[in-house]
């Protein structure tokens, strides 16, 4: 039951064998039993989400069904609410109650989704485990010694063990997909400007972008579809974005005539064997439905971490400048004077990695050394946009494997975060060219789950639903579930 | 062996839009503290700035109207610092590609003119205000004023005198008021100014300068020019050496004090401001603006004194603000005869009075309708000029026309040959000495024969007529 789409599910809601309420309770049920072992749930007010329920249900009874009615959807703590708190799993804002919603979580509730609670994340997304955040790992379903992905690790974690049906992330340099592919789920991170940011806490303004995570991609179709759109509010949300038929680009069933791109520089030594093996079937298997895979070379690949690794952190260093103490979050007990102030706050409200990122980026920034960093950085990021635009002149998407390993275990890389940035290697190129990429579920190795990257041209979303639709339709790997959290459960 | 100041400006000012410069909160100055404020200029986590576009056009026109570049894609950068009244720890600011470069403003020195190279003009929002006074152990902190855009409008080092940076500040200031970009009140801080100074011998490269802060009055300002260089140049002649620092001027004491040294200098951190994409005019949008450009200062007063026959001084005075020379063209359409008298009569008489009664042209009690009724009462001779000037006080009081204070006072002239040829009768006749030396000779009493004509209608008489008439009848 719990293991159901978004889709069914709403088909359900619509011939009257559920309701609202039934759905919200059966989620809740799943969140209080598994949530103790998972940690994927930061926040969740059982009576708000069953408000929400019968508000939907009366709505549907009165005016019909709109696109999301009754479908339980969780948000990432980084998406601001105006009921309950928003913390981005800091205890810098520990505590915050944002005073308006986020312009996707408007969205959703104008489409009759019914908020089921924040899901956990590397503080402030500055992670790949999820492991950085104030409150605690979250674990992976399929393995809970092991770390979900990060940093929207709480969301998939929420939705592979099924305590929501779907839910929404974000992506600054695979934040969406690679927790989706540790999961076993699908991740859509859609093209930079697609959807609004306004009222997602900023990590990194230039990459950041919100996105789905769920067990189907129709389901991420839907959800992209309902979320995203202009908001004239957010100056970098594109005003004449070209249109994408969210549902019907679901339908694809082959791969006649597409040309899927196989860029050397993703397929890496190093990477995990069982990865590996399960990227090249899926290619087979892409070879199967009628694509044609063309070998192709993005040959600036290899200096993406280190140029992102420059731009998010400078980005970063101004965006959290805000946690000043002043006016809202953590601010020390009886600060001696202002510097004071300043420092022991920011200094007991952040967490190490957030810090070696402010560090990090205020180097970069600083006098004599941002031609030799920033502007740099910029430079690679120019060169790997052309990359992938050369690539697009012979192929219609690239596939690749997202994560170059599947989960790890938890406390594995903690120490070591030049590892722990590589978790990250092939879906940060993206985000610097700004790109649509999904990941989706393509295998099983040693009982955790593959994933499987597609990327396509800047709004050509349309492309990676065709292609991922085919493919999952052809393959069972969507379908599998986490054992330990499936007891009962008629998956 | 003499000294050179060499002074260079960076001048603050508030653009009079509505709305803040990057959200929809209102501008209006003196509202309770932090009643002006939303999310977005109060710095909250997810706000996003959206561009002002009224703000981008104020300050394109003022690019335009010092003759400068306007660049069809500039860009915003954010300023890094903390700062309680700062709320997002940045401003945002337009540092490597400014909407405005390369312009400049003609300043009178002397009898001639010179020309002072304007550097740049960038687009910036504002910070809010820390309060610190009468407070014991807090600050309280009013971000109504967070996120106002502002213009910095800096200069090229081209000034060498406190009194050539003063013509400039003048001139700038007349400008951005005439242009109505800005209310320019500088005691509401919406025009602030920071100035670069340093000193050397005639020739020589430029020396290391300081930079003055917190000069926000152009008295303040001269003072602290002149200061600053006299310690400099003493500083120099001991055996001394300059730094670069920035000091604060106290004008209290009348000196500047330093703030902090290079070393201690921010390092700002600029770098592309990435929640706003480059800032992108066309240049249909820029000619439009430029069509739009009201008539600048400068033309004004060369049209005043070529249209309406003025001299340099009344077309300097009535080209003051935008207000004044509308309010004189529309005192000359309603009195056309005599653009002249328009010119005496408002800059002399009703600016007067409104100075004397610390009133703005604005709200004068008397309308150009009104004074140009006065005027044609002179005109008609209902009315002698010294009279005229009583009436005016009348209605500078009540608001009432000329001929409604005539009429109630009882001040209309008395031109009627009859009732004068009486009336000097009567004063002949009650001195028949002096009407016998005049007879005599005495041409000197003739004066006092007007003065007591005039004495006995209360200066009602028409002065022509007295004497045209007096010269007939003493003559006897």
């Amino acid at each position: 039951m719990a293991y159901r789409s978004l889709t069914e599910l709403a088909d359900q809601l619509e011939r009257g064998e559920t309701t609202a309420v039934e759905l919200a309770q059966q989620y809740l049920a799943r969140i209080e039993a598994h949530n103790p072992t998972l940690n994927a749930f930061v926040h969740c007010d059982a009576e708000h989400v069953l408000a929400q329920a019968e508000a939907s249900d009366a709505y549907r009874a009165k005016h019909g069904a709109r696109a999301m009615e009754g479908l339980p959807i969780a948000v990432k703590d980084i998406f601001c609410t105006s009921d309950g708190p928003t913390q981005c799993c800091s205890n810098i804002l520990k505590g915050y109650h944002a005073p308006y919603d986020a312009h996707v979580i408007t969205r959703l509730k104008e489409a009759g989704a019914v908020l089921v609670g924040k899901t956990n994340m590397d503080e402030f997304a500055m992670g790949s485990s999820n492991e950085t955040s104030a409150f605690g790992s979250c674990r992976n379903p399929w393995h809970t010694d092991c770390i979900p992905g990060g940093s929207s690790g709480g969301s998939a974690a929420a939705v592979a063990a099924a305590l929501t049906p779907a839910a929404l992330g974000t992506d600054t340099g695979g934040s969406i997909r690679q927790p989706a592919s540790l999961c076993g789920i699908t991740g859509l991170k859609p093209t930079y400007g697609r959807v609004s940011r306004r009222g997602i806490i900023a990590f990194a303004s230039s990459l950041d972008q919100a996105g789905a995570m769920t067990r189907t991609v129709r389901d991420a179709a839907l959800l992209t579809g309902t979320i995203s759109g202009h908001d004239p509010a957010d100056a970098t949300s594109a005003a004449d974005a070209p249109d994408v038929d969210w549902l019907a680009a679901c339908e694809t069933r082959d791969m006649q005539g597409l040309r899927i791109g196989r860029p050397k520089e993703y397929f890496i030594d190093g990477m995990d064997p069982g990865v590996r093996a399960a990227v090249d079937a899926a290619l087979e298997q892409c070879k199967a439905l009628g694509a044609e895979i063309v070998d192709i070379s993005l040959p600036h690949t290899q200096y993406a971490v280190a140029a992102y690794y420059v731009i998010a952190p400078s980005e970063a260093s101004a965006n959290l400048s805000r946690y000043d103490g002043v006016r809202f979050g953590h601010r020390c007990e009886h600060p001696e004077d202002l510097l004071d102030m300043y420092t022991r706050s920011r200094d007991e409200g952040f967490g190490a990695e957030v810090k070696r990122r402010i560090l990090t980026g205020a180097f970069a920034l600083s006098s004599g050394y941002y031609d030799a960093y920033y502007l740099k950085a910029q430079q690679v990021r120019t060169l790997i946009r052309q990359d992938f635009q050369q690539a697009f002149e012979q192929v219609d998407v690239i596939a690749t494997p997202t994560s170059p390993v599947p989960a790890f275990r938890i406390g594995e890389k903690t120490d070591d975060p030049l590892t722990m940035y590589l978790s990250d290697v092939f879906t940060i190129a993206v985000n610097l060219a700004g790109l649509p990429g999904l990941s989706q579920p393509c295998g099983m190795v040693d009982g955790l789950p593959a994933g499987l990257q597609w990327i396509a041209p800047a709004w050509q979303e349309g492309r990676l639903l065709a292609a991922a639709a085919a493919y999952e339709a052809a393959t069972p790997w969507h379908q599998q579930t986490p054992a330990d959290f499936t007891a009962g459960e008629q998956a | 062996m003499s000294w050179e100041v060499v002074i260079g400006l960076e001048v603050h000012v508030q653009v009079n839009t509505k709305t803040k410069a990057f959200c929809g909160c209102s501008t209006a100055f003196g509202a309770e503290p932090n009643t002006q404020t939303c999310p977005v200029c109060l710095g909250m986590p997810g706000q996003l700035p959206v561009l002002n576009a009224e703000a981008v056009q104020k300050t394109i026109l003022t690019g335009l109207a010092i003759n400068a570049t306007i660049n069809l894609e500039s860009r915003f950068d954010r300023k890094n610092y903390f700062y309680p009244d700062l709320p997002k720890g940045y401003q945002i600011s337009q540092f490597a590609v400014p909407l405005v470069e390369k312009g400049y403003l003609d300043i009178p020195v002397g009898d001639g003119e010179k020309r002072i190279g304007i550097t740049r003009i960038h687009m910036e929002e504002d910070a809010g205000k820390s309060m610190h006074e009468g407070l014991e152990g807090v600050s309280h902190i009013d971000l109504n004023r967070s996120g106002v855009p502002l213009m910095e409008i800096v200069s090229e080092p081209d000034m060498r005198s406190a009194d050539e940076a003063i013509a400039y500040l003048k001139q700038l200031h007349q400008l951005i008021r005439f242009l109505d970009v800005s209310g320019g009140d500088m005691e509401k801080g919406q025009f602030r100014c920071d100035a670069n100074v340093s000193v050397r011998r005639p020739g020589e490269p430029f020396g290391t300068r300081a930079e003055l802060k917190n000069l926000n009055s152009f008295r303040f300002i001269k003072q602290a020019i002149e200061y600053e260089a006299n310690r400099q140049i003493e500083l120099i002649e001991d055996g001394g050496e300059v730094v670069q620092e920035t000091r604060l001027f106290d004008s209290a004491k009348g000196e500047s004090r330093s703030m902090r040294s290079k070393e201690e200098a921010h390092d700002y951190r600029y770098f592309p401001e990435p929640d706003l994409p480059p800032l992108r005019v066309s240049a249909e949008e820029v000619a439009a603006i430029r069509a739009g450009m009201p008539e600048l200062p400068g033309q004004l007063r060369q049209r005043f004194e070529q249209e309406y026959g003025l001299s340099a001084y009344d077309a300097d005075v009535l080209t003051q603000t935008r207000e004044l020379a509308a309010w004189y063209e529309q005192l000359v359409a309603a009195h056309p005869k005599d653009p002249k008298r328009c010119a005496n009569w408002m800059a002399n008489e009703l600016l007067g009075r409104l100075n004397d009664a610390g009133r703005d042209i604005a709200d004068s009690p008397v309308n150009a309708q009104a004074l140009a009724g006065l005027l044609d009462r002179i005109d008609d001779g209902t009315i002698s000029g010294k009279i005229a000037k009583d009436v005016l006080d009348a209605m500078m009081e009540s608001g009432d026309s000329a001929d409604a204070v005539i009429e109630a006072k009882g001040l209309k002239q008395v031109s009627d040959t009859g009732a004068i040829d009486a009336l000097i009768r009567e004063v002949m006749e009650t001195n028949p000495q002096q009407v016998e030396q005049y007879r005599n000779g005495r041409d000197k009493l003739f004066g006092f024969f007007v003065g007591q004509v005039m004495k006995a209608t209360r200066g009602q008489a028409n002065p022509a007529v007295v004497n045209q008439r007096l010269k007939i009848l003493l003559q006897g």
